[in-house]
Order: C-alpha cells, then structure tokens, then sequence
C-alpha cells in the first residue's frame, strides 16, 4: 500500500471528521462561558452571540460570589470527587488484582459479582441506601455522598482494571516474589506501575459522573454545609424565575476543577514505561 | 550444597494432570538440563522446585530440606525467565540488587556484589540505565546477573536463551558454560534448543506429558537411547525408524538407525532407494531418499557431497549402531 498517495486524501478526511466531531462537543461549553459574560438581555438576545463591550457584564460570577457559600460548595465537590476517586482506584485496583492473580474457588463467580454494578444502576436503591445512612448517622455528611460515590464507581473499576491486570507478565511477579518481594510490594510495586493507563481511565470514567451528580446530594446531604456544587448551582433555577447569569456562571466555573483533574490523568495516559519490562 | 531431590512430584491444574509423578535427583554443582515437547510440563516443574507453584502432591528438598512452605525468597534459589522479567521502573543497577536489599542486605555489601557480577558479565557501562535502554542481549545479561548476585544454591533457568538471535545465543551459551565452572553452583536449564543441551548438560531430563522418559549424560541419550520418544527426540535430524518386519527381525516392533550412521553409494549397497531433495549445509550433506524395502530414509553426510534429485542410490547401515525396540517402544537391550 503507497502510504503517499492515499494519506493526503485519507488525513484530510480523518482530519475533517475529528474537527466536525471537536466542534459539536465544545459547542455547548462555548455557549455556556460565552453567555455567562453577558447581560441578561443579551442572553436572551442574541444567545449565539459572543459578549461585546455593550453586552459584556460580569453580573452573574457577582451574584453566584455573593449569594450563598459558592467557596464551600467547591470545596465540598472537589472532597467528595478526588476521596471517591482514590477510594475507587484503591479498592478496584485491590480487588482486581486478587480476582487476576490468584486461583481461588467462585473466582469467576466473584468477578460477575462484582461487575453486576456495572448494569444495575445504584440509584434503584436509593431509597435503601437513604435508610442506611439515616441509621448510621450519616446524612448530611460529606462521607455519605464519598461511600456511596465509592460503591457507584467500583464495578466498572474492578471490570476493568482486573482485564489489564491479566496482562501484565506473570514472569515478572514471579521475578519479585524471588527476590523477596511481599504480595503487597509486587501489587502496589510492581503492578500498579505497569496499568498507570488504565488507572487513569478508570479515573476519568469515574469522576465526571460524581462531578455532575445531583441526585444522591439532593438527597442525602441537601444542608448548606455539605452542599455540593451542582446542588448549590440549583438555587439560581426557580420554578418561575431564573437567574440565567448566575447559572452559567455556576456552570462556567465548576468546569475548571475536572478540567484540571483531567489534564492530570490524561499525562498518566500518555506515560507509559512498560517498554522494555519484558521481551 | 545445592543439591535436590523430587519425589514423586504431581501437579494439577483443575482436573487436569501436568505433572505425573517426577522423581530426580540432582547433585551438587551438577547442570541438568529439562527438555521435552512444548506443554510437556518444564517450566510447570522448574516453577514447582522455586515455591512459585505448589506441588499437588509429593516432597521437593533442596540441600535435604524440605522446603514444601518455605518461600521462593526463602528456597536459596534464583530464577532467570525466558521474558527477561527485569523490573521496568529500576535501574541495572537496582534491579541486581533488589533481591538483597529486600534481604536486608547492607547498602555497601550490595553494591560490591553488584559490582561484581558486573564485571563478570561485563554490564559496568550499563549500570545506571534502566531496561527499555537496553538491547536484548544486555536485558538478558542482567537478568542472569540479578541471578548470580543473590549467591543461591540452585540456579533455576527458563528458556533463557530462546528470544535472543543465533550468534547471541552462542556467546551467552558459553558464557553460562563459563559461569557454571567458575561459580560450581547447581543449575537447572530447561530449553528447547538441541544443542543448548548436548552441549550444557552435565545430565540431561527428557519429559514427555508430565513424565520422565529417560535421565542421563548427553551422550548415554545419544547412544542408549531407552525408549522410541527419547531416541526420535534427542538427535537432530531424527533418528530413523523402520519396522522390523521390513528387515526380516521378528524379534523387534521397530529398529532405528540414526541419520549419521547410514553411508550412501552409487555403486551398490542394502537398501536400493531414489533421492528426494538433498539439503547442503556446509559441513553436512543431508538425503532424504525413499527406499524400497524400508520406505523414507534420511542420510546425513560428512562434508559436501553432489547428489541430487531423482538419483538413484544405495544406502548402507552401520553395523552395530541399530537400535531396536519392542512392541511398547522399549529398547531390547543386547547382551554386552
Ligand atoms: N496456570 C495454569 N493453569 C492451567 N494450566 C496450566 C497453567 N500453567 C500451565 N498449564 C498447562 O500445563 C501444561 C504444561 O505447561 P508448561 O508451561 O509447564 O509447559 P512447557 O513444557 O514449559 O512448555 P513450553 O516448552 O511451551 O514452554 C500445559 O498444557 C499448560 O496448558
Ligand atoms: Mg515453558
């Protein structure tokens, strides 16, 4: 195959494509920070339009600063996003590791068990888990919300991260366990190093579900203290009256935490040093 | 030390036997050499004799210890794999040492020991990288250094050689030759590689399917092969077969005769046959020909000989080097 005769043709079309594709995803991002700088008026407007000096107004990042304790619910989210996510990563990675390692009786039994998450959703129990948590004690808590974040992010974590385990070389946990290496070592070691990729998927996968939730916040941490940001957000939207500005504002700055956090995972990705660990 | 006794060793994965009950001893300083068809079990034993897998049944002693529940860490054994398995993230230098280190092993004597079976193998430059910067002759160097720095008893090799190319394959050859004399340690080679063992082995184990066909020196194989797996395995190219019956030998299932042990001749000979394609390799001439009354033969030849296609040639055994084995393919042993 000529690679130089058919790659301008194929590249301009990939290229096309992935644009296109680029485009529609960041249109709605684009809407959302453009009209969270412009009047009310404007929004309403022009909505398509980018702020201009006669439009540009910073009223709604005013009124989101002022109006209720916007720092707090920031601080809220990022707690409950990076301790659900390490918890996630942690116990996943744990958990698949045994299922991948070790032969045991129910081994394949315990892996369907655990990915069952993966197609129910946590929500159908919410109620159960309501009762659970006023049992304990726990509503209103920001532990709440990370345990049940935690037990939300597992099954995929496991499904995934057990898959990758597999392929690492058995020779070179074997190398470690000759050399002295506990099962703890060559896990935390030697194999944790080696899925850092699928860590960091597992953790991209993970974190914007929790990021964007509103549903478990509303209903098991709704008190001003453990408000989260996607909650905290809602008191702009009323049943008659909404204050726009104030909620793409909202909007606008809840996405630069995930956006940083994913800028840290995507690099994960990107390194790789697997190469030259076995053949 | 450095001695080893199995006995009667079973593994089973599932319901699935690997393993069938191996008994072996193996000396002092002794290399002893593992070969067998691909799945036949080696490296399910050799993984076995270091603790990574447990036996179903049966004792394993090194230096007359049983080390049933002792650790891998713990047998006085080291392992160099086939993959290299050198740790990605640590460097040459780390990844010699770790094994001590982990032993509690202190910094300045690490490092001398490091040092030193450096030198033996000549990985000094090398020191400071880590393993993607390596060729895979350096990487499998380092893995046979992280062997030796741990001093053990028992040297455990799988397949080392086989991802490297023929002329590296040859001086690594030599220098594990090398190391054996110098270090008197006992080793224990599996490989697929003929020569590999002829050439290594002190004594050699043949498994087939979980079991031992025959143990003994490269040559007592060679020339007193026990059985018909033993003798088609060992020897390249393999050996002959003929039925008895084609010979006139009621008393044998089938006879072998090697390929080195059969002359050719225009001019006339025992077994009257037709050449099928001639291999040149240099200081060997190979003949495959069909023969009338014993059907295929291969011939191998000293030194470079024109024969070709649709000859036609007479083949001649010699005498006495026939091997003759019975309706279970065991060797009928003649009186001597
Ligand atoms: N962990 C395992 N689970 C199940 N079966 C296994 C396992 N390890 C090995 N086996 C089986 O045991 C048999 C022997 O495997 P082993 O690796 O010892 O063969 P081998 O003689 O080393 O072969 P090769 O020369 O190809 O390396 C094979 O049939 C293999 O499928
Ligand atoms: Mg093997």
């Amino acid at each position: 195959m000529s690679k130089a005769r058919t790659s301008l043709a194929r590249t301009g079309a990939v290229h096309f494509a992935l644009i296109a594709y680029t485009l529609v995803a960041l249109f709605p991002v684009f809407l959302t920070i453009a009209n969270s700088f412009k009047s009310r008026n404007a929004i309403f407007r022009e909505p398509l339009a980018v702020p201009t000096p006669e439009t540009f107004s910073l009223i709604g990042y005013e009124t989101v600063l002022k109006q209720g304790d916007f720092i707090g619910y920031f601080q809220n989210s990022v707690i409950v996003t990076v301790v659900s996510i390490a918890l996630v990563l942690l116990f996943g990675a744990m958990a698949a590791f045994a299922l991948s390692e070790y032969r045991f009786r129910g081994n394949t039994l315990m892996g369907l068990y655990l990915a069952l998450g993966i197609m129910i959703p946590i929500r159908l129990g919410t109620v159960a888990i309501l009762q659970g948590m006023v049992a304990t004690n726990l509503v209103n808590t920001l532990t709440a919300l990370i345990l049940v974040y935690t037990a939300q992010g597992l099954p995929l974590a496991v499904f995934i991260l057990s898959e990758f385990m597999r392929t690492v070389s058995d020779d070179l946990k074997n190398a470690g366990r000759i050399d002295g290496l506990s099962e703890y070592a060559i896990f935390f070691r030697l194999v944790l190093p080696l899925v850092r990729p699928a860590m960091a998927t597992v953790a991209v996968f993970t974190m914007i579900p929790i990021w964007n939730d509103l549903w478990f916040p509303l209903i098991l941490a709704p008190a001003e203290p453990t408000k989260t940001i996607t909650l905290g957000s809602q008191i702009f939207i009323g049943q008659f009256v909404t204050n726009w500005n104030a909620v793409l504002s909202a909007l606008s700055l809840a996405i630069f935490p995930v956006l940083i956090l994913y800028v840290i995972f995507s690099r994960q990705l990107i390194r790789g040093i697997t190469a030259g660990a076995v053949k | 030390m450095g001695s080893l006794q199995l006995k009667s060793i079973r593994k089973a994965f599932g319901g699935h036997e690997v393993l069938k009950g191996i008994d072996l001893e193996v000396k002092d300083g002794e290399f002893v050499i593992f070969v067998g068809p691909s799945g036949c079990g080696k490296s399910t034993l050799l993984r076995t004799i270091a603790g990574l897998e447990d036996a179903t049944s049966g004792s394993v002693r090194i230096d007359d210890l049983e080390v049933g529940h002792v650790a891998p860490a713990k047998r006085g054994i080291a392992m160099v794999f086939q993959s290299y398995a050198l740790y990605p993230h640590l460097t040459v230098k780390d990844n010699m040492g770790l094994g001590l280190k982990q032993a509690g092993v202190p910094r300045a004597e690490i490092d001398e020991k490091v040092a030193k079976a450096a030198g033996m193998l000549s990985l000094e430059p090398y020191l400071a990288r880590r393993p993607a910067e390596l060729s895979g002759g350096q990487r499998q160097r380092v893995a046979i250094g992280r062997a030796i720095v741990r001093e053990p008893k028992l040297f455990l090799f799988d397949e080392p050689l086989s991802n490297l190319d023929a002329a590296l394959r040859v001086n690594t050859r030599l220098e594990i030759a090398r190391l054996h004399r110098s270090l008197k340690a006992t080793m224990i080679y599996v490989t697929h590689d003929q020569v590999e063992a002829m050439t290594l082995a002190d004594k050699i184990v043949v498994l087939n399917a979980g079991r031992i066909e025959q143990v003994g020196s490269p040559m007592e194989l060679y020339n007193r092969p026990a059985n018909l797996f033993v003798a088609g395995f060992i020897g390249s190219p393999q050996m002959n077969f003929i039925e008895g019956e084609r010979l006139g030998d009621t008393s044998a299932k089938t006879v072998g005769i090697r390929p080195e042990h059969i002359g050719l001749s225009r001019d006339g000979g025992d077994w009257k046959g037709k050449v099928i394609h001639v291999e040149h390799l240099g200081a060997d001439t190979i003949v495959y020909l069909e023969s009338e009354r014993v059907g295929p033969l291969t011939a191998r030849l000293f030194g470079e000989h024109r024969y070709a296609a649709d000859d036609i040639v007479h083949a001649t055994p010699v005498i006495g080097a026939m091997h003759r084995f019975d309706a279970d393919g065991r060797v009928i042993k003649t009186g001597e």
